[in-house]
């Protein structure tokens, strides 16, 4: 491979996107920051960040008609990561925001934490993946502890689409895959070098996939 | 876990201190410096702006926006942050907090405002505790520890936190330089009263004051400046003392990053 994997960043200004774009550019990935639907055509994959609030996010995507472009990319094949507030959306619904309808690309719902310590969770954590997950790590502790900020959680329906969790006063999801669909409810672009370990694997992923297409006769 | 956070101090976009590491490049480049943090295994950093002229001042978006792209752990930015401007510029930088001290003391209103505009997690309150003198508990102090804000430390930390404040950042201005370790009774009475993280800061010294900030201070989060800097103890030091006296922490990946 020559050149990386062309990934669309979702830009829908609820999150500072810097950090993000730079470590996919490290990891040698071609981004385009994309505020409109247009800068993600011919995307190899999507990344939909995200802090803030669920309901602000998702008026947000939807008013700049990017929801469409995750759930358009989900549809083909296209691989999708979200991060953080980014993973939740991924969901049919949260708690935070009642009947407000999520992206619906995993079958559940996203719950406030439910633990006796301070909320929000600030800080690192580990992960135990599941084995075989592409995003994960067998490694030890210090390859899969990474930092989190957040007040809720995804509860997928289906268990098997819980790809890594971790405890914090209790079990939480900390990461959910479904096909190419994936999120992690932690930072990677913010957790050293596991993070940016995790980002690689993703990468690698899509890469491994972006040439399994163009060898596939359409 | 407990996170180790290393205070970097900086002039004019110039790390003031912290020029005791070999192999630096540039040791006055806080960049560089904090990159080296963060291989060492730092969880997170904090840069205190205490660039005192206006015209200096645009040098601490700029560091935001160069930390961001080159260093992937959390840094928060502090020191004459006035405004809810001043939180938007350094966070669109790409901070991921910002810390207020006197101006949130002056106007209490606008920890709120920017928890509601930013989210409480990119909100750190900054408070300097000295002991009352004579008395009982703790009093604020305003402009670096100078001037008696007349107020009690344990209940702006309440109304800090109750405003919207994502953690409270607490120096103890009799222990900060003393190296004679954290003010646990201190840290124990504010983490007891709010719901939020509490960072233990000033006067560090020995490995066995990070351990006892936790255990006795109920601390969340330990932040030292000289210690560091001054090349005393190296953050992995730190992490194998806390871990020695049972407290969680993020173990440290020596290897380095295979891309």
């Amino acid at each position: 491979m020559t050149e990386g994997p062309r990934v669309a960043v979702l830009d829908y200004k609820m999150s500072n996107l810097r950090s993000a774009v730079k470590a996919l550019e490290l990891l040698g990935a071609r981004v385009s920051v994309a505020e409109c639907p247009a800068k993600a055509d011919g995307a190899d994959a999507v990344l939909l960040p995200g802090v803030g609030h669920f309901d602000e996010a998702m008026r947000r995507l939807r008013d700049g008609g990017l929801d469409g472009v995750v759930t358009g990319a989900a549809a083909s094949g296209v691989p999708v990561l979200g991060i953080c507030l980014g993973m939740q959306l991924l969901l049919d619904s949260s708690e935070e925001a009642p009947g407000v309808p999520g992206l619906g690309l995993i079958p559940g719902a996203v719950r406030r934490l439910g633990t006796d310590r301070k909320i929000p969770q600030i800080g690192w954590n580990p992960v135990e993946w599941r084995p075989g997950s592409p995003l994960g790590t067998l490694e030890g502790p210090e390859r899969r502890t990474y930092y989190f900020v957040h007040s809720y959680a995804a509860r997928p329906d289906d268990p098997a689409d819980v790809a890594g969790t971790a405890d914090y006063g209790g079990p939480f999801v900390a990461a959910v895959a479904r096909g190419a669909v994936a999120g992690v409810q932690f930072h990677p672009e913010k957790s050293s070098r596991a993070g940016l370990a995790l980002l690689g694997r993703w990468l690698s992923a899509v890469a491994d996939g972006a040439a399994h297409t163009t060898e596939t006769p359409r | 876990m407990i996170r180790v956070i290393p205070c970097l101090d900086v002039n004019r976009g110039r790390v003031v201190k912290g020029v005791n590491f070999v192999d630096l490049r540039d040791a006055g480049d806080p960049v560089e410096l904090a990159s080296t943090y963060d291989r060492e295994g730092a969880d997170e950093l904090v840069f205190l702006d205490i660039t005192a002229s206006h015209e200096g001042r645009g040098t601490i978006v700029d560091l935001a926006r160069r930390t961001a792209e080159q260093v992937f752990i959390p840094f928060t930015i502090g020191g004459g942050i006035r405004s809810d401007d001043d939180m938007y510029a350094v966070l669109e930088a790409g901070a991921d907090k910002v810390a207020v001290n006197s101006a949130a003391l002056r106007d209490p209103g606008l920890v709120e405002r920017c928890a509601a505009r930013f989210g409480s997690q990119c909100v750190v309150v900054a408070i300097d505790a000295k002991a009352v003198e004579g008395g009982e508990g703790w009093e604020v102090f305003l402009n670096g520890g100078r001037v008696p804000a007349g107020r009690d430390a344990v209940e702006w930390a309440a109304e800090a936190a109750q405003r919207g404040a994502g953690e409270i950042l607490l120096t103890s201005m009799d222990r900060d330089g003393t190296k004679d370790g954290f003010d646990t009774a201190l840290l124990a009475t504010v983490s007891r009263r709010v719901g939020v993280p509490v960072i233990a800061s000033g006067g560090a010294g020995t490995l066995e004051h990070f351990a006892a900030a936790v255990t006795d201070g109920h601390a969340d989060a330990v932040l030292a400046a000289s210690v560091f800097h001054d090349g005393v103890y190296s953050v992995a030091q730190v992490k194998d003392a806390m871990a020695a006296g049972g407290v969680a922490v993020r173990p440290i990946d020596d290897e380095e990053l295979r891309i």
